[in-house]
């Protein structure tokens, strides 16, 4: 049944956006954050989607083919920003801290493309909706 | 009975294929955002002369891309009007476009459909 089947798609979608969402969100709250180390500092995370064709299919155990999926997080690989802070408890014998490799507007953009992303996959399963329902009224012809 | 194996003629199958078009375009739309995936299609005027000639979906050539779930139709590569860094192939507002028109195709056949089983339903009451 394939008009099913694109539920599933838009679904597996939506998730994935949603992952993405998320960890723009998670990577905005801690823009801010400090770290003692380069390695301590926080790095921004981002998720690398993978496109689900029939192999993968059979090991995930899906009710639908194909779709989408987060097949793991990366982190940003830009350097931490070091600063002049003796104040701060975490600071290194120097005085420096370390501040998350955060670029808050990478992150918006990031957000509005997720959202974007996300409302196309809505839009697609309100048309598969409706034409669901065309073809059950088919009997009233 | 006889009747109802062509009442609805080449429709039928059509519809299936409207349908797996719709689903392999949701693919498209659903993966815009992965890295490396290459957008497709389904070739509609061949694989329904393949059906017209044998009654079924198949392969015809080795090259043909088989699409999970499906009876076998045949999948193409479409040629992307800009390719982005990581290798996709999605353009979405081509894929949102050929998604409504596909929509509107669905549509169309389900109308003719709708006609044929009036038409039987016409006959059956004799009126």
């Amino acid at each position: 049944m394939s008009i099913a089947n694109i539920f599933g798609i838009a679904a597996s979608a939506m998730n994935a956006q949603m992952v993405r969402m998320n960890s723009t969100a998670s990577n905005m709250a801690n823009a801010g954050t400090v770290g003692g180390s380069a390695e301590d500092a926080f790095k921004a995370k981002r998720p690398v989607f993978q496109a689900l064709l029939h192999e993968h299919q059979l090991d995930q155990g899906a009710q639908f083919l194909g779709g989408v999926k987060v097949a793991g997080m990366v982190d940003d690989t830009a350097a931490a920003k070091k600063m002049h802070d003796p104040g701060s408890p975490l600071a290194d014998k120097d005085g420096f801290v370390y501040s998350s490799n955060v670029n808050e507007v990478t992150e918006m953009v990031e957000m509005m493309g997720a959202a974007r992303s996300y409302q196309n996959n809505v839009e697609v399963v309100n048309t598969a909706r409706e034409l669901m329902m065309r073809t059950l009224d088919i009997t009233k012809a | 009975m006889k009747i109802f194996d062509t009442a609805f003629g080449l429709h039928e199958k059509a519809l299936n294929l409207r349908a797996q078009r719709m689903e392999v375009i949701s693919q498209n739309i659903a993966n815009a955002d992965t890295p490396g995936f290459k957008a497709r299609d389904v070739d509609f005027k061949n694989v329904l002369n393949n059906v017209q000639q044998s009654g079924s979906l198949r392969a015809t050539h080795a090259g043909h891309v088989r699409h999970a779930g499906s009876a076998g139709a045949d999948l193409v590569y479409t040629v992307p009007f800009s390719t982005a860094v990581d290798g996709n192939t999605v353009d979405i507002s081509v894929e949102h476009a050929k998604y409504g028109k596909a929509a509107a195709e669905y549509q169309a056949t389900l109308r003719f459909i709708e006609g044929n089983i009036a038409g039987v339903r016409k006959a059956l009451r004799g009126e």
